[in-house]
C-alpha cells in the first residue's frame, strides 16, 4: 500500500498515512486531487478507479472516505478487507466510532493504524492482538501519567 | 478517581491541549488561519519551555496542524527533543509527529540515529515497537545503514511483537540499503517457519514482496512457499503466497503446471473473495505463461470463467468490476471461452455505474466476431441513445468504430450496414468526434469500391441535412463529417443520382458559417459535382439545362469569394473565373464538358503505406553508386552547401565516370552502408517480410475490397442500420443454404467470379479475410534498436537495487558491520561440499543460462539430468528444483468404480466458511508464555516450542469454554480466515550435548520411489568453533545412508560446513529405502573437532535416526472426485482406530495430521474431513476424520495393509499427545 487517506464528505483530510517517501508538496497536491475525483463518484460505483499508475480503494463508512492506494498487481478485495479491519479496530477500541472521536483523538486513530500496518504492509491480522497492544501501551502511558502527575 | 482529578486539572494547567485545539479551530471558522497561526505562535511559547510534558503536547498540537496542511518543518529539532523523553507518553507523540513529517530532506534526521538505536534496544517492548513504527516512515539510507544490523538482531527478539514488526521493517531497510539484503536474507529466510504465525506472514509478505520486484532470485524458494501455500489457512498469507507464485511462473513454466492443481482446488474450495479473486488471477497468469505448451488446460480456464461469471452477476458493484477486469485478462489468451458470456457482458452496459460499463465495452472490444458485431453494435448503438453525459457518449461512439474498423474491418460483412451507422452517429448531439466518423467515411468510400454508390447517396442525404448537423456549428465536432460528405459526393460524383439537389445543397448560403476548411472543400467538390452535370447535360442535349446550372453557380460562387478564410476564397475566385470563362464558351455553343470533367480526371486510389518503399528499382539504376566523388574526409561541413551545387551541376555527368573500378565501388559501398548502419537517424530498408511486387509498379496491386452485394442497394429514406442486420441475417440463411447446394456442383464451378461470390458467404473467418486486406503501418525503429525491456525499467525503481542473487554464499566483505554472522544457505545435498567463494562470482548469468536451456527441452533433459551427476554444488542447486518441479501431483490416476458410503458425505457440499475459527486465545497464551521467559532463554527457545506447546495446550482446556464464546463472536468478522494455526514445527531433536544440538526431519522424495531426504539442522552451542563434522550411520538391509561413489559403507559423510559459535545450519542427507510400510530407526554417530583457545579436541555424539511411516509420506493434494474414485475402487485395505480425550479444536487436530503426517484435506464438512496422501512408492492413503464429542475416529485405506496400520499407529500416538 502506497498510502492511507481519511477525509470528510467535506473533503475535509482527517487522517493521511504515507507508506512512500514524497515531498510535502506533493503530498498535497495528491490528496487534493483524490478526494475531489473520490467525492464526485456516485454512492452505487464501485470502490475501484484507476489513478496514475496507481488503483485507488475506498469506502465510505457513514461521513468519512477511507481511502487507499496500492500498486498495480496489488489485490482490491484484500485492501477493502484492510479498511474494514481498520473501521472495526477504531469502532472497537472506541465503542462506535464517530468522525468527531477520530478528529479529537487522532493521535490514538494513528496508534491504531501503526499497530495494524507497517511500511503498508499488514503487520497484524488478528483485531485482538491489536487492540491488546494499544490498551497495554495506553496502561503504560496511563501508569506514567499518574506516576507523572503525583511527581509534579 | 482522585487521581485522574488532578490530572485533569494539570491538563488544564496548559495553555491548550489538541482537545482545545480542535475544538479551536471548529469554533473559528471563519477566521481559522488567524486563530491558526495565533495558536502556532503559542505552541512557538511552549516549546521554548523546559518541561517535556509542555513540549511533548505542543508537538502534538504541531501534527494535527501538520495534517491540516501546515508546515511544521521547523520544529522538527523539538520533535526529536519529545521523542528521546524517556517516558513512553511523550516518546510516543514524538515518533508519531517524526513519521508524519520527516522526510529523507529533513537534515536533523540523522541526530536521530542513536535515541532509535536505544529504544530498539530498550527493555519496553513498546518502546522498541514505536521506534520500528516510526522508523518505517522516515528510514533514510544513513539511518538503513546504521541500524541494519540493530534491526537484524530483532528479528530474533523473544517477543513475536518486536519479531514481525522488525521483519516486515526489514523491507523498508532493503529498499534504502541494498547491501543488507544478502546478509539479512537467511534469518528472513528462517523467518519463514517462525513459530508465531504473526511473524511468519510477515515474513511472507516481505519475501512477497521482494520477489514480486525480482523473481528470478526467488526461483529457488519456490518449494518452500508451495509447502506453505498448501499448508496454511491464513488468507492473508495466501494471498501474498498465490501472488508471488504469479510473479514466479512466467520465469518457470513447470512450476505452473504444479500450481494449477492446488490454485483451482482453492479456488473450489475458498468463500473468501479476496483469495478467490487472487487465484482466478494467478491461474489466468500461470495459463498466458503457458499458452504455447499446455494445450489441455482448457478446464481452468472454464473454472476461472464460470467464477468469474459469478463475481459479475454478484449486486457488488466491486466485484462486478473486478470480474470484468479479469475477464479481459481472460480474453487475450483464450477469447473464445470469455465469448460464451457475451450476454451478461452486453448486460454490464446497463449497469449505473460507469467504471463497470466502460470495462464492459473494453471487454466487447475484444469479442466480436463477423457472426455477433452487427449485434454487438446495435445495442451500442442503443446505448449511445440512451447515454446521459457526453463523456460516456463519446467514448461509446469511440469504441464502435474502434470495434467496427478494427484489423482493417476484419468483422464487418455488410459496408452498407456500416455506413448506416456511422450515419446514424452523426445524429449525436455535441460529440468531439465527428473528425473520428468523418476519417471512417473516407475510408470506407475510398477503400470499399462496391460501396461508393451507396456511400454517395447518404452522403448526399448528409449534405442535404447539413443543416441539422450543423445547427450550431462553432462548437459543434460532428460538422466534421460534412467535409467527408462533401468529398465523397464530389469525388465519386458519377454515382449522384439527384446532382443537382446535391449541389444546391452545397451552395446553400449556411454552408458559410461552416469552418473553413470544410467549406475549402465544399468548394472544390462542388465543381466536380459541376463538371458531372455538365457533362450529363450535354450528352443529353439539354443546352439550357447546362447553362442554368452555370448560372447558379455564378450567383452563388461569391459568397464564398468573401469569405475571410484564405483557402475558400482562394479556390472560389479562382473557380468563379474559370466557370465564367466556362459560360463564354457556352453562350458560343462550343461543347465544354470533356475539358473540364478533364481538369478531374483519374481515379484516386488509397496508397498502401509502404507503397513508395516497394518501387522497383529500375535496371540498370544502382542507387549506392555515387552520382558523383564523395568529398574527401577532410572535408568540413561547413563547406557542405556548395558541395550541393556542385552536385546538381554533375547530376548528368553521371555515366561520364565508368573508369572507377568495380572494386573500389565495393569497398565505398560497403563503408557506406557501415555508416549507415551506425547511424540511428538514417532510416533504413529494412527487409520487410511481406513479399515484393516487384512486377507491379503501379497502384494497381494494392488490394481493394471488392464485394458482391446481395442487397439492395437503394433504401429509400435515412437508412436505419437495424435493416441491415435483419437484411443480413436472411442473406446469411440464404446464402448458407446456397452453399449447402452448390458444395454438389462446387467442382464444375471452379474458377472465377462464382467461386469468389461464393467463398464471400461462408461464415469462416480466413474466406472473407484477403478481400479486406489493407497494409497497416508499422512503426519503424533504427535496426540497432534492442528489443528488451530495458526500456520501460525506470533507472530509478527502487526496487531494481534489490536485483541480488540470494543464494550466492555471503562474502566476509559483505556482512553488515558488527554482527558476526554466517548462516550460509541450506546446503541441498550431503556430497557437495562448500566451495571457495571466488568460485561463484559468476553464477549468476550461468545459471540463468542454463535454465533458458532447460525450458527449451525439459523432456529429454530430465533423463540427461539423472546420467549427468553432480558437478559443481550450484549446479545441484538448480536441479533441486528440476526436481521439485518435475515432481507432478499425482491426479488420483488409479480410479475404478465402487462405493463407499463416506465418499457421499464427504462429496456432498463444499467446506464453506468451514476455517472461520478463532484461535486468538491460544496465540496470545502463548505470547504470555513467552513475555514470561528471561532473555537468556532466548536462543533455546524455539527448539522448546515442543514443550511450549504443549503446554499451551494444556491451557486451552482449561479455558476452552472461553475460547468458544469467541469463536461465536468472531463469525460476524467477514470472510477472511485470518486466525492462523498454532506453531508446529516438523523438526525433532536427534541428539544433543553440551556442544552441539542437532534437530532433523525426513521429507519423502517424490521422485526417486526409495529415497528420503533427512534434513539435520546443527546447533553450535558453546563458545567454540566446531569444524570436521562428520555424520555416520549403521545401515541396516531395508535402510541405507547414500554415500558418495567409492566410499565404503563405513565412512561418514562430512558436514559440508563448520559452525561459529552460537550458529546454526542445515544439511542434508539422502537415504534410500527399500521398503517403505514400517517405520525404522537407524543408529548413528556424530563426529566433531572442538576447536577453542586452549587447543581442539575430537568429541562424538551418538544418535539415533526414526523413520516414521509418516515420514515416506508426500503431501499431496486430491480432487474430491478423484478421492472418491479411489475409496470406490475397492483396491484398497481397511483400518480404524479411536483416540478419546481429545480436547482441541478439529481445526487443530486436521492441522496436526496435515502437518505432521504429511496429509491434504480433501474435503471437511462440519466435524468429519476426508484427507489424502501418497507414499513416495505410491501407496494411496486415504482418511476419513471424525471427531465426537470428546474423541476422534480415524477410518483409513490404503493400498498396503501394514503401511496402514504403521500409520494410524502414529497417528494415535500424535493425537493422544493433544
Amino acid at each position: 500500500m502506497q498510502f492511507m487517506l481519511l477525509f470528510s464528505r467535506q473533503g475535509k483530510l482527517r487522517l493521511q498515512k504515507w507508506y512512500v517517501p514524497l515531498s510535502d508538496k506533493e503530498k498535497k497536491k495528491i490528496t487534493r486531487e483524490l478526494v475531489q475525483t473520490v467525492l464526485a463518484r456516485k454512492p452505487k460505483m464501485c470502490s475501484f478507479l484507476e489513478w496514475r499508475d496507481l488503483k485507488i480503494v475506498y469506502k465510505r463508512y457513514a461521513s468519512l472516505y477511507f481511502c487507499c492506494a496500492i500498486e498495480d498487481q496489488d489485490n482490491e478485495l484484500i485492501t477493502l478487507e484492510i479498511i474494514h479491519r481498520y473501521v472495526e479496530l477504531l469502532d472497537k477500541y472506541f465503542g462506535s466510532v464517530c468522525e468527531l472521536d477520530i478528529i479529537f483523538n487522532f493521535e490514538k486513530a494513528y496508534f491504531i493504524l501503526d499497530e495494524f500496518l507497517l511500511g503498508g504492509e499488514v503487520q497484524e491480522t488478528s483485531k485482538k492482538n491489536v487492540l491488546k497492544a494499544i490498551e497495554q501501551a495506553d496502561l503504560l502511558q496511563e501508569s506514567q501519567n499518574e506516576d507523572w502527575g503525583a511527581t509534579s | 478517581m482522585a487521581l485522574k482529578m488532578v490530572k485533569g486539572s494539570i491538563d488544564r494547567m496548559f495553555d491548550k491541549n489538541l482537545q482545545d485545539l480542535v475544538r479551536g479551530i471548529r469554533n473559528h471558522k471563519e477566521d481559522e488561519a488567524k486563530y491558526i497561526s495565533q495558536c502556532i505562535d503559542e505552541i512557538k511559547q511552549e516549546l521554548k519551555q523546559d518541561n517535556i510534558a509542555v513540549k511533548a503536547n505542543a508537538v502534538c498540537k504541531l501534527t494535527y496542524l501538520q495534517m491540516l496542511g501546515y508546515d511544521i518543518s521547523w520544529a522538527a529539532f523539538n520533535i526529536i527533543e519529545v521523542m528521546s523523553a524517556s517516558k513512553f507518553t511523550f516518546k510516543r507523540i514524538g515518533y508519531l509527529a517524526a513519521s508524519q513529517c520527516f522526510h529523507e530532506g529533513t537534515d536533523v534526521i540523522m541526530l536521530t540515529t542513536n535515541q532509535i538505536r536505544k529504544d530498539l534496544s530498550s527493555p519496553n517492548q513498546y518502546d522498541t515497537g514505536v521506534a520500528l513504527t516510526g522508523l518505517s516512515c522516515f528510514v533514510t539510507p544513513d539511518l538503513a545503514r546504521d541500524l541494519a544490523n540493530d534491526i537484524m538482531t530483532l528479528m530474533s527478539h523473544t517477543k513475536p511483537y518486536i519479531r514481525k514488526k522488525a521483519v516486515l521493517i526489514m523491507y523498508k531497510v532493503f529498499l534504502k540499503y541494498p547491501e543488507s539484503l544478502r546478509p539479512a536474507f537467511p534469518r528472513l529466510k528462517e523467518k519463514l517457519e517462525d513459530p508465531d504465525p504473526g511473524v511468519q506472514s510477515a515474513a511472507v509478505n516481505v519475501i512477497c514482496e521482494l520477489a514480486r520486484r525480482n523473481p528470478k532470485n526467488y526461483l529457488s524458494l519456490a518449494p518452500l512457499f508451495f509447502k506453505l501455500m498448501t499448508s496454511s489457512t491464513n488468507n492473508w498469507v495466501l494471498i501474498k503466497i498465490i501472488k508471488l507464485f504469479g510473479a514466479l511462473t512466467p520465469l518457470e513454466p513447470r512450476l505452473g503446471k504444479k500450481l494449477i492443481e492446488p490454485l483451482t482446488n482453492l479456488i473450489h474450495s475458498t468463500s473468501a473473495m479476496s483469495l478467490l479473486y487472487e487465484c482466478v488471477n494467478t491461474v489466468i497468469a500461470v495459463l498466458i505463461s503457458l499458452s504455447s505448451g499446455m494445450p489441455n488446460h482448457s478446464a481452468s480456464i472454464q473454472l476461472c470463467v464460470q467464477k468469474l461469471r459469478i463475481l459479475i452477476e454478484d449486486s457488488d458493484q466491486n466485484l462486478k468490476y473486478l470480474g470484468l477486469l479479469a475477464m479481459s485478462k481472460i480474453l487475450k489468451t483464450h477469447p473464445k471461452s470469455v465469448q460464451s458470456h457475451k450476454d451478461l457482458i452486453l448486460q454490464c452496459l446497463d449497469d449505473k455505474d460507469e467504471s463497470i460499463r466502460l470495462r464492459a465495452l473494453d471487454l466487447l472490444y475484444g469479442m466480436v466476431s463477423k457472426k455477433n458485431l452487427m449485434e454487438i453494435v446495435k445495442k451500442l448503438m442503443i446505448h449511445v441513445d440512451k447515454a446521459e453525459g457526453t463523456t460516456y457518449r463519446d467514448e461509446l461512439l469511440t469504441k464502435i468504430i474502434d470495434i467496427c474498423s478494427q484489423s482493417n474491418y476484419q468483422y464487418i460483412t455488410n459496408f452498407e450496414w456500416y455506413i448506416s451507422i456511422l450515419v446514424e452517429l452523426t445524429r449525436l448531439e455535441g460529440t468531439r468526434h465527428g473528425h473520428l466518423i468523418a476519417a471512417q467515411m473516407l475510408d470506407v468510400a475510398i477503400r470499399v469500391k462496391a460501396i461508393r454508390k451507396f456511400a454517395v447517396s447518404q452522403m448526399a442525404m448528409l449534405l442535404d441535412n447539413a443543416h441539422l448537423i450543423a445547427s450550431n456549428t462553432q462548437r459543434n465536432g460532428i460538422c466534421e463529417v460534412l467535409y467527408a460528405a462533401a468529398w465523397i459526393c464530389g469525388e465519386f460524383s458519377e454515382h449522384l443520382e439527384e446532382a443537382n439537389q446535391t449541389l444546391e445543397a452545397m451552395l446553400r448560403p449556411k454552408v458559410t458559417t461552416l469552418p473553413g476548411h470544410i467549406q475549402a472543400v465544399y468548394v472544390q467538390n462542388m465543381v466536380k459535382l459541376y463538371a458531372s452535370i455538365l457533362q450529363q447535360k450535354e450528352q443529353a442535349g439539354e443546352k439550357e439545362a447546362a447553362q442554368e446550372i452555370t448560372q447558379l453557380m455564378i450567383e452563388r460562387l461569391p459568397q464564398f469569394v468573401q469569405s475571410a478564410d484564405l483557402e475558400v476564397q482562394e479556390r472560389a475566385s479562382c473557380i468563379l473565373q474559370l466557370i465564367k470563362y466556362i459560360q463564354k464558351l457556352q453562350v458560343k455553343e462550343v461543347p465544354v464538358a470533356e475539358e473540364v470533367i478533364a481538369l478531374f480526371a483519374g481515379e484516386l486510389n488509397p496508397v498502401a503505406p509502404k507503397a513508395q518503399k516497394k518501387v522497383p528499382v529500375p535496371e540498370g539504376l544502382d542507387l549506392d553508386a555515387w552520382i558523383n566523388e564523395p568529398p574527401s574526409d577532410s572535408e568540413s561541413e561547413d563547406e557542405k552547401p556548395k558541395t550541393i551545387f556542385h552536385d546538381e551541376e554533375q547530376r548528368h555527368s553521371k555515366p561520364r565516370h565508368p573508369e572507377m573500378d568495380e572494386e573500389e565501388l565495393a569497398r565505398r559501398r560497403e563503408a557506406r552502408k557501415q555508416e549507415q548502419a551506425n547511424n540511428p537517424f538514417y532510416i533504413k530498408s529494412s527487409p520487410s517480410p511481406q513479399k515484393r511486387y516487384q512486377d507491379t509498379p503501379g497502384v494497381e496491386h494494392i488490394p481493394v475490397v471488392q464485394i458482391d452485394l446481395s442487397v439492395p442497394l437503394k433504401v429509400p429514406g435515412m437508412p436505419m442500420s437495424d435493416q441491415y442486420v435483419k437484411l443480413e441475417e436472411e442473406r446469411r440463411h440464404k446464402q448458407k443454404l446456397e452453399k449447402d447446394k452448390k458444395k454438389k456442383k462446387q467442382k464444375k464451378e471452379k474458377r472465377g467470379k462464382h467461386h469468389r461470390h461464393n467463398s464471400l458467404h461462408t461464415e469462416s473467418e480466413e474466406d472473407i479475410a484477403p478481400a479486406h486486406h489493407v497494409d497497416i503501418i508499422t512503426e519503424e525503429m533504427p535496426e540497432n534498436a534492442l528489443p528488451s525491456d530495458e526500456d520501460d525499467k525506470d533507472p530509478n525503481d527502487p526496487y531494481k537495487a534489490l536485483d541480488i542473487d540470494l543464494d550466492k554464499p555471503l562474502a566476509d566483505s559483505e556482512k553488515l558491520p558488527v554482527q558476526r554472522h554466517r548462516n550460509a544457505e541450506a546446503l541441498k545435498t550431503p556430497e557437495s561440499e562448500v566451495p571457495p567463494v571466488e568460485k561463484k562470482s559468476k553464477k549468476p548469468k550461468k545459471k540463468e543460462k542454463k535454465h533458458k536451456e532447460k525450458e527449451k527441452d525439459k523432456g529429454k533433459k530430465k533423463e540427461k539430468e539423472k546420467k549427468v551427476v553432480e558437478e559443481e554444488e550450484e549446479e545441484k542447486k538448480e536441479e533441486d528444483l528440476d526436481f521439485w518441479l518435475s515432481t507432478a501431483p499425482p491426479p488420483g490416476s488409479a480410479a475404478q468404480p465402487q462405493s463407499g458410503p463416506q465418499t457421499s458425505a464427504a462429496v456432498a457440499s463444499e467446506p464453506e466458511g468451514v476455517k472461520k475459527e478463532e484461535r486468538e486465545e491460544q496465540q496470545e497464551e502463548e505470547e504470555e508464555d513467552e513475555g514470561k521467559k528471561s532473555s537468556k532463554h532466548k536462543k533455546k527457545k524455539h527448539k522448546k516450542e515442543k514443550e511450549e506447546k504443549s503446554k499451551d495446550k494444556k491451557k486451552s482446556k482449561k479455558k476452552h469454554h472461553h475460547s468458544e464464546e469467541e469463536m461465536a463472536e468472531s463469525v460476524q468478522n467477514g470472510t477472511l480466515d485470518d486466525e492462523p494455526l498454532p506453531p508446529m514445527s516438523s523438526y525433532r531433536l536427534l541428539a544433543e550435548n553440551p556442544y552441539i544440538k542437532t534437530t532433523y526431519d525426513i521429507q519423502g522424495n517424490l521422485q526417486n520411489d526409495s529415497q528420503v531426504t533427512v534434513s539435520v539442522i546443527f546447533e553450535n552451542k558453546s563458545t567454540s568453533f566446531l569444524k570436521s563434522m562428520e555424520l555416520n550411520v549403521l545401515d541396516s538391509l531395508n535402510t541405507k545412508m547414500l554415500r558418495p561413489e567409492g566410499s565404503s559403507v563405513h565412512d561418514g559423510i562430512p558436514v559440508p560446513f563448520q559452525l561459529p559459535p552460537g550458529i546454526s545450519n542445515e544439511a542434508q542427507f539422502v537415504f534410500t529405502l527399500q521398503s517403505i510400510v514400517m517405520a525404522q530407526k537407524l543408529k548413528g554417530t556424530l563426529s566433531f573437532i572442538v576447536k577453542n583457545d586452549e587447543g581442539s579436541t575430537h568429541e562424538k555424539l551418538d544418535f539415533k535416526l526414526h523413520f516414521s511411516c509418516a515420514s515416506y509420506l508426500i503431501t499431496t493434494p486430491c480432487y474430491s472426485d478423484a478421492f472418491a474414485k479411489l475409496l470406490e475402487s475397492g483396491d484398497l485395505h481397511m483400518s480404524s482406530i479411536k483416540v478419546d480425550g481429545i480436547s482441541i479444536s478439529f481445526q487443530h487436530l486436521l492441522a496436526k495430521i496435515c502437518f505432521h503426517h504429511h496429509f491434504s484435506v480433501v474435503e471437511r464438512v462440519d466435524s468429519c474431513a476426508s484427507m489424502y496422501s501418497r507414499s513416495i512408492q505410491g501407496h494411496h492413503v486415504c482418511l476419513l476424520v471424525k471427531k465426537g464429542e470428546n474423541s476422534v475416529s480415524i477410518d483409513g485405506k490404503c493400498s498396503d495393509p501394514t503401511l496402514l496400520s504403521n500409520l494410524l499407529d502414529e497417528m494415535k500416538e500424535t493425537l493422544s499427545k493433544c
